[in-house]
């Protein structure tokens, strides 16, 4: 071990830096604007907010800095702009769009007033306008991880080490890494990308692994459909990230790491990419880091598209220059991983965790969550719920607080049906386990994962058998084609699943896919096939009688699938005089029959539900009907 | 070997000085020709197989294992449209219908212009904008049929004004 002076003065010396920068620019009575620029707010139009902002700015000819920012988390509401203005509170405005934002620079920014019709709330307590500490959900959530996202530009280092960034790094270069193996196991900090195993350990295996040199894998292939919280972290907070592996190479003597990012990530690929720069630039990567004996160099890896790679021995097989396949386990990549060196990989939440343990303590850190999951729990909230987004909460939190108070429920006055956690290891859960203490072990039994945390809420109108199908023909997709049951056992039970959705199936094929089902977790190496019929499996369990629905029916009780809906115009209550769903019907499937009734032309209807959208409400004529033998045979 | 053969693999030749000849480089090799060329054409991969001294089958093996390669040229816009979880359930596949539709082509194809292709992906990490298609690297929110008529439009224009101004 180095001197643990010599490290301190050196990070004091990078500290006071970067706080003097980041002083000049931030506190000298200038107000700041912060754009949520993350990809979903990119999606929301937050670029063009930004310009409209900027152009503004330079024609009232003011002395202001506009920062791009990452996610805060409240997409349902993107774009965001915080506004920090000299003697107001940092108010969140949400929905900006172009010409909003020019009213919020001339109104607020340059004149006195706040704008209160267009705040979404602010981020202190004050007298003016209500904060987000008075929110309902301010009372379930724990932001650790998520906690400078959204607040610091991604971009600068500056401002990460300004908010106490690459302090936990310092400690630990100070202390025996032992110690702090020893620390992060006592936290209880377990793998955050699913499989909950203990981050402790593994770092402790690695470390007495023979073999050099070691390395460290940060897992940012968030390969789950509906899960988007490690694209924010790395996209918000990617030094965060980069801290906590360097913290783990030190730990575990490894000498390089590597970020693999997906590539439908272009802008966390770029954000990580400028984060390695500047942490290389500031002496916090590469040789003798802080002046210290210990030396690590991250890089970047591109994952080129294959959800397996999630999977770590498929991960390192794709960066041996393989196909994404993955082999058996043991050994551990803690013991032989990349190269057939000792390899740590871990997942991004889990290593945006290492500096707040290490900052506040184990103890500090097992005293959240329950008595075998600790620490918080971050989900991406998406699908049929009102505040979609990213949620950080204890765990041990309620599946029904974390929907209905964290996300304010189902939007619509639709009714809850189920919420599907877990992507597609996971599976649907009904109402009766909404109030579940959520932790590693409470899902497994009710038959879902944790997985990412991925949570899509699904409401009456969603088909759970189609559910289960797409889930089915995704991994089906996906499946590498190593393991004969994985390969083929989905296959047939997406055939089953198809045909079942089509109104074709017997009843005799809920046996067959129960059967599969078993077959294919017992007959697949990796998580991927061993968990794929988990979608099948609390479908059947909690949903059977939409199942017998489409079987003895033909009938889709959600009216979603395709082939056994028809979408028809009630004479009674088409207005004679309007054309609405005429013109917006883009097959030329409807038209108006003598008594000028609009009829929908069976044959030619796509079932895309255009039509319904554009009949207008005072009507509301077209109503989806299941089976579609339902539909009454119009003459022509 | 035609003009656009050798091409090709000048450009592939440049690129590869690049990189060391490891095979753990493939894939960010394959990853930067494609950026290049927009696809893998033939030349390029026997190419790469020759630098890193692999098989050529090799080569196509992972080409052809990951999402992210592709093996015909692209068109000029790409159009892909996401599919994740809650792009699903809130009619992604309605929208991937329409943009089938209204092009001509199916997934994973090019227009015979050479204008558009259309390509569907697991998931962008924008599901609160549901449905999304990402249309030329931009992620678009809450594309319904009526909006890829809009958007095309939008192209449409794009052309026009274009060949206006010529």
């Amino acid at each position: 071990m180095t001197e643990p002076a010599a490290v301190a003065s050196a990070f004091q010396e990078i500290k006071s830096r970067a706080q003097s920068r980041w002083q000049e620019l931030r506190n000298n009575g200038k107000p700041v604007i912060l754009v949520g620029a993350a990809t979903c707010g990119r999606a929301a139009g937050a670029l063009e907010v930004l310009q409209a902002l900027r152009d503004e700015v330079k024609k009232q000819k003011l002395d202001c800095t506009v920062i791009e920012v990452g996610c805060m988390g409240h997409c349902y509401a993107e774009p965001l702009v915080i506004i920090s203005k000299p003697g107001y509170p940092p108010i969140c405005y949400g929905h900006v769009n172009p010409v909003i934002a020019e009213k919020l620079i001339r109104d607020f920014v340059l004149g006195d007033d706040p704008c209160l019709e267009f705040v979404l709330g602010a981020l202190e307590e004050n007298d003016l306008v209500p904060s987000f500490q008075d929110f309902p959900r301010a009372g379930y959530e724990e932001k650790v991880i998520l906690k400078n996202c959204g607040l610091i530009d991604p971009e600068q280092i500056d401002h990460y080490i300004d908010g106490g960034g690459y302090a936990a790094l310092a400690k630990a270069l100070q202390t025996e890494p032992v110690a702090i193996i020893d620390e992060v196991g006592r936290s209880g900090l377990r793998g955050r990308g699913g499989a909950g195993f203990p981050t402790g350990q593994k770092w402790q295996t690695c470390r007495s692994a023979p073999g050099k040199p070691k390395y460290v894998i940060c897992n940012g292939d968030e390969g789950d459909p509906g899960a988007f919280m490690d694209r924010a972290i790395l996209e918000s907070d990617p030094h965060s990230v980069l801290e906590g592996m360097i913290i783990a190479g030190y730990a575990t003597g490894a000498r390089y790491g590597y970020v693999y990012v997906r590539a439908e990530y272009p802008l966390a690929v770029h954000r990580v990419q400028v984060a390695l720069n500047q942490a290389r630039k500031q002496g916090l990567l590469g040789k003798n880091i802080l002046g210290s004996d210990f030396s690590f160099d991250i890089r970047l890896f591109q994952g080129s598209g294959a959800f397996v790679c999630g999977e770590e021995t498929a991960l390192i097989a794709s960066m041996e220059g393989e196909p994404g396949m993955p082999h058996y386990r043991p050994p551990y990549p803690a013991t032989k991983g990349l190269y057939g060196k000792p390899t740590i990989i871990n997942n991004v939440k889990t290593l945006a965790a290492v500096r707040h343990i290490i900052q506040n303590g184990a103890e500090w850190f097992a005293s959240i969550g329950t008595e075998k999951s600790k620490g918080t729990a971050v989900f991406a909230l998406a699908g049929k719920v009102v505040n979609t987004g990213l949620v950080e909460v204890p765990m041990g939190t309620t599946l029904r607080q974390i929907i209905f108070d964290v996300g304010s429920g189902i939007p619509g006055g639709k009714r809850f049906k189920a919420v599907q956690i877990g992507g597609p290891s996971g599976g649907c859960l009904p109402e009766s386990a909404l109030d579940l203490p959520i932790d590693f072990g409470s899902l497994r039994d009710a038959g879902a994962m944790m997985g990412s945390g991925g949570m899509v809420v699904l409401d009456e109108d969603d088909c759970m058998v189609e559910i289960a199908r797409y889930f089915l023909e995704f991994t089906q997709k996906e499946s590498c084609g190593k393991c004969t049951f994985c390969r083929l056992g989905t296959k047939q039970m997406l055939e089953v699943l198809s045909e079942i959705t089509r109104g074709q199936g017997k009843m005799e094929d809920l046996e067959v896919l129960t059967e599969l089902a078993e077959d294919v977790m017992t007959g697949s190496l990796c998580n991927l096939g061993k968990t794929a019929p988990n979608p099948i499996l609390t479908t059947l369990r909690y949903f059977r009688d939409e199942y017998e629905a489409h079987i003895k029916e033909g009938r889709c009780p959600a009216l979603m699938c395709q082939e056994l809906i028809a979408y028809y115009i009630l004479p009674e209550r088409c207005e004679r005089s309007c054309d609405a769903c005429i013109g917006t019907c883009y097959v030329e499937a409807i038209s108006p029959n003598k008594q000028r009734i609009k009829v929908i032309d069976q044959e030619e209807c796509v079932k895309c539900g255009t039509c319904v959208t554009s009949c207008p409400p005072q009507y509301n004529a077209i109503v989806k009907l299941s089976p579609p033998s339902k539909v009454p045979v119009s003459k022509k | 070997m035609t003009a656009e053969e050798d091409t090709v693999k000048q450009e592939a030749q440049r690129i590869l000085k690049r990189f060391s000849r490891k095979k753990g480089n493939l894939i960010p090799i394959l990853q930067k020709v494609q950026g290049k060329l927009g696809y893998l054409p033939r030349e390029a991969m026997l190419e790469i197989a020759q630098f890193l001294g692999i098989a050529e089958v090799d080569v196509y093996s992972v080409v052809t294992f990951y999402n992210q390669f592709r093996l015909n040229p692209p068109g000029k816009h790409s159009i892909k449209v996401c599919l994740g979880t809650a792009c699903h359930m809130k009619g992604g596949y309605i929208t991937l219908d329409a943009w089938k539709r209204r092009l001509g082509i199916d997934v994973r194809q090019t227009t015979s212009d050479r204008e558009f292709d259309l390509d569907s992906v697991a998931c962008v990490g924008c599901c609160v904008m549901a449905p999304v298609t990402v249309v030329d690297d931009k992620p678009e929110g809450r594309v319904e049929p009526t909006k890829v008529d809009g958007i095309l439009l939008a192209f449409e224009r794009e052309r026009e004004e274009g060949k206006g101004s010529q």
